[in-house]
């Protein structure tokens, strides 16, 4: 053992005694001298068992049991006792360390004696202003010490969210004592003897001890606070790994967990899952034959933690499945990747589809919405993903559908869109920042004009969408549009659809090729008669727009009948 | 009868109804349940328990055991549905099965439910228990590495009471009948592939749980009727309180928060799946022996169809099937999740 650094151990053990136990061996065969704080509530068979366990070890105390519940002060009572007990049994301790029967040493103790020995004023305490801290769960910061906290959070939750929103209420609020100024940080820490005396022995220690019994989870605050009133120097860090999540649980540490454990140069983590038997036969390390001082470099451990409180909290972009299912704009990305639309080019151009699908690099589907069947490219039985072509089972859920089959393939997604279609998504894709949308109003007209239907039938068909179309627009004109939408009515887009083409697509394929040939279009002819024949039946074309070529058949009807 | 029928109950009074109901009717029908061997006083405090129906699925049940062994299942209480291939003395030789045997007939016991339901309700109280078929091989993120007892601690530390484990059906490449399957063998040596994103999801409002379809079965044998194809969610691990009742299958149970295994603000929340391996050489005779026999769901709709596909030689697998790696291929594709269980 370091000749400077004579280590004491503080270890509260409320379960699991049997990697209590374990832990208690570890410590002390790297020269370290334990004090057991053992809850009051464990069983009397579990203490015996455990302390025969320990029977051959020396430098064991065991201190007086209080009974601890989860946020109260009878952990810092349980601290301080078994703290008094450690610094009077065994005077020579220069350095205390505080943990729990399931913390690790994951590196030999001789290493943590030398690292402690490089600077042996320094308190390693994390301790935080209640004012900057970020990282409480609940929203209780500050109200930790200016309200009262009288009733235990796990046994008596309404009382105590009642009683909080009481004194919220009527504005009442605790003085804190004169001299202190309340900091958080983690529980565990390491502190020199010197300084953990002076804060046990405070002469206002009565007056501090009573007003924190009343506080929240003063076991987060006691020793953060008052080290502050009596330490030389304290390096704001605690030097055991523990990460909580979103809801402020302790992660628990298992077998796969070695790698990442062993990168962190931690000197202790928590908390260990008592069945993970090859972490613990692999932790600590043996020692080696010099002390190894290096620092702790918890990022790889924090980035694994980081990845999972994202995935639990935000979850996956696009993804609807058994444990994740958003309710309506609280998807957090409705889908995964950015996609295309085309509305009204496939009417315009019949050959639109393997245009351009030889134009841009993406995978260019047909009308994957459309009545008959899903088109998807090269209309296979069986979709990406082996997706239905059945209309029936994409109708079920059209979203996760869709949404499946941006995430199930590798390229951009690009398909045709028409008021023909299921308009169930309609908001959907207007609202999802990742749809981007070249629509063309009114070019459906155009397969009606060449379907040589009676009239009858084509004014009702025309009806039916022009207003399913409309109440389209009335949705891609709204404020919620998120996606980016081109629109364009039949008219303005054919003044120049070359340019309108090749604009849409660069943002989207930087790389396609500028848009030279266009693909064959539908004959307009008749489409101006067609659209004033519809006029004269009292049905109002209102999508096609007014710079249509002009009705050439037209006059020469009118010169006919003069 | 007083009219009752006509008012319209409030839901949360139906659902308690219902339960209630189910409840009383697992416990009536306990008597169609005759121990063979009980050995429910071995089963420890923190034990993990496993409840099962069968028929005659002796060929699969060394590696279903020894699967659920090595996972950290401590205790199989079984329900043996008339089996005379000789499950039954198979069965009653393992020290940690308890048996029961019933002739009664499984379509009127709700498909097994009131006889699972009726264990659970005698021995699962407080336990973690596992419901799962002797075809069903339950996987999460981690399994290889953290045992059942590893997820039940974490579960309960995160308060959650009950883990989704929707249903993946695996088939072989090929016809069904292909490869035998031998005694003791993992089935996934041969059905090793599966639809890796055709499932469509609808939320039941009265039960709060999540309706999935889709997969291989839906895509074969309900082409034409894709809306009546099997549903493919389940929650088989559940803390146990007598006061739950399952439901239909494992698909859902009562109280509705037991079926609310999902996040609803974009999160996502640990999620497992039954790897389930129905489609191996055994199936071709099962499915014609349950189609004479008439006990399954909706007039073994099911059946008839497997049984019409197979005959016309329908294979499963197709170009876009994907071959089964690891649970961590299952998490990319979304499938399951381990939310944020580190």
């Amino acid at each position: 053992m370091n000749r400077q650094v004579r280590l004491g151990v503080i270890l509260l053990c409320h379960s699991d005694l049997d990697t209590a136990a374990h832990m208690a061996q570890i410590w002390a065969k790297g020269g370290a001298r334990v004090a057991v704080h053992i809850d009051a509530k464990v069983t009397d068979k579990s203490v015996r068992s455990f302390k025969t366990a320990l029977q051959d070890v020396d430098d064991i105390i065991y201190t007086p049991r209080t009974r601890c519940s989860w946020g109260r002060f009878s952990l810092v009572k349980a601290t301080q006792d078994a703290a008094g007990a450690l610094l009077a049994q065994f005077p020579d301790i220069t350095h205390v360390y505080l943990c729990s029967g399931s913390c690790l040493p994951l590196r030999p103790i001789a290493d943590l004696c030398a690292y402690l020995a490089l600077d042996p004023r320094c308190d390693h305490i994390e301790s935080v202003t209640a004012h900057d801290v970020g990282w409480t769960v609940g929203g209780l910061n500050e109200e930790r010490f200016t309200l009262y906290f009288p009733f235990d959070w796990r046994k008596r939750r309404r009382l105590f969210d009642r009683f909080t929103n009481f004194q919220r209420r009527y504005k009442i609020s605790r003085r804190i004592p004169k001299g202190i100024w309340p900091h958080l940080g983690s529980q565990w820490w390491c502190l020199t003897a010197t300084t953990l005396r002076a804060i046990l022995n405070d002469p206002r220690r009565k007056e501090f001890d009573r007003y924190f019994r009343l506080s929240w989870i003063p076991d987060e605050s006691y020793f953060q606070t008052l080290v502050r009133r009596h330490s030389p120097k304290i390096e704001s860090r605690s030097l055991t790994l523990a990460k909580f999540d979103h809801a402020g649980r302790p992660y628990q540490l298992y077998d796969d967990h070695i790698a990442a454990l062993a990168s962190t140069y931690c000197f202790v983590a928590r908390k260990v899952w008592p069945g993970a038997a090859k972490l613990l036969a692999h932790f600590p390390r043996p020692v080696g034959d010099y002390p190894d001082v290096s620092l702790p470099q918890r990022s790889r451990f924090d980035t694994l933690i980081n990845d999972v409180v994202r995935r639990r909290t935000l979850g996956r972009p696009g993804l609807y499945m058994q444990s994740r299912f958003p309710k309506k704009d609280a998807e957090n990305g409705k889908t995964s990747e950015p996609y295309v639309l085309f509305q009204g080019l496939s009417d315009l151009y019949p050959g639109f589809e393997t245009w351009l699908s030889r134009h841009v690099q993406a995978d260019v589907h047909g009308h994957i919405l459309g009545p008959e069947m899903v088109e998807f490219k090269g209309r296979p039985v069986i979709g990406p993903g082996a997706l239905p072509t059945n209309i029936l089972a994409r109708d079920r859920d059209p979203k996760g559908f869709l949404a499946a089959l941006i995430r199930i393939t590798n390229r951009t997604q690009m398909f045709q869109f028409s008021p023909r279609d299921n308009q169930a998504l309609s908001w959907f894709m207007a609202t999802d920042p990742n749809a981007r949308m070249l629509v063309v109003t009114g070019a459906w007209a155009l397969p009606l004009l060449h379907s040589e239907m009676p009239f009858d039938d084509i004014r009702r068909v025309f009806a039916l969408l022009q207003r399913t179309e409309l109440e389209q627009l009335a949705i891609l004109n709204s404020v919620w549009v998120k996606a980016r939408v081109d629109m364009y009515d039949l008219g303005d887009f054919l003044v120049s659809p070359r340019s309108i083409l090749n604009d849409f697509l660069r943002p989207i394929d930087p790389q396609a090729r500028p848009v030279i040939d266009m693909p064959e279009m539908r004959s307009l002819s008749g489409l101006a008669r067609m659209l004033r024949q519809l006029r004269n039946s009292g049905l109002q074309p209102r999508l096609t727009g007014d710079k249509l070529p002009p009705a050439e058949d037209f006059l020469a009807e009118r010169t006919a009948a003069e | 009868m007083l009219g009752l029928k006509r008012i319209r109950w409030p839901v949360q009074i139906r659902r308690r109804a219902l339960r209630q109901l189910l409840l009383a009717r697992a416990i009536r029908r306990r008597k169609q349940l005759r121990p063979v061997i009980d050995r429910t006083h071995m089963i420890g405090k923190r034990d993990i328990l496993a409840f099962v129906t069968l028929r005659n699925e002796r060929v699969r049940l060394p590696y279903f055991l020894k699967y659920y062994r090595n996972l950290g299942v401590d205790h199989f209480l079984i329900v043996d549905n008339d089996s005379d291939d000789g499950s039954n003395s198979y069965l009653a030789s393992q020290e940690d099965v308890s048996l029961w045997y019933t002739n009664a007939s499984y379509k009127k016991s709700r498909f097994g439910m009131d006889w699972i339901n009726w264990l659970l309700f005698r021995f699962g109280h407080t336990h973690w228990c596992l419901t799962v078929d002797p075809d069903e091989f339950l996987i999460y993120p981690h399994w290889d590495t953290r045992p059942l007892h590893a997820l039940t601690s974490w579960m309960q530390a995160t308060g959650s009471r009950s883990v989704s484990g929707m249903l993946l059906d695996m088939y072989p490449k090929g016809a069904v009948d292909g490869q035998i399957y031998r005694e003791g063998q993992n089935p996934f040596d041969i059905a090793r592939w599966f639809d890796p994103a055709n499932y469509t999801i609808q939320k039941n409002r009265f039960y709060q749980n999540l309706w999935i379809q889709g997969g291989p079965r839906t895509r074969t044998f309900f082409a034409d009727n894709p809306l009546s194809g099997p549903a493919l969610n389940k929650i088989p691990l559940v803390k146990w309180n007598r006061r739950f009742v399952y439901v239909s299958s494992t698909h859902m149970l009562l109280p509705k928060g037991l079926n609310q295994v999902y996040d609803e603000d974009g999160g996502e929340t640990f999620s497992g799946c039954l790897l389930h391996a129905k489609f191996l050489s055994t199936f071709a005779t099962k499915s014609a022996e349950e189609l004479d026999r008439k006990q399954h769901y909706s007039n073994s709709q099911e059946y008839h169809a497997y049984h019409a596909g197979l005959q016309s030689g329908t294979q499963l697998w197709c170009e876009e099937s994907r071959e089964y790696r690891d649970w961590r291929q299952l998490e990319e594709l979304g499938l399951i999740s381990r939310g944020n269980w580190a």
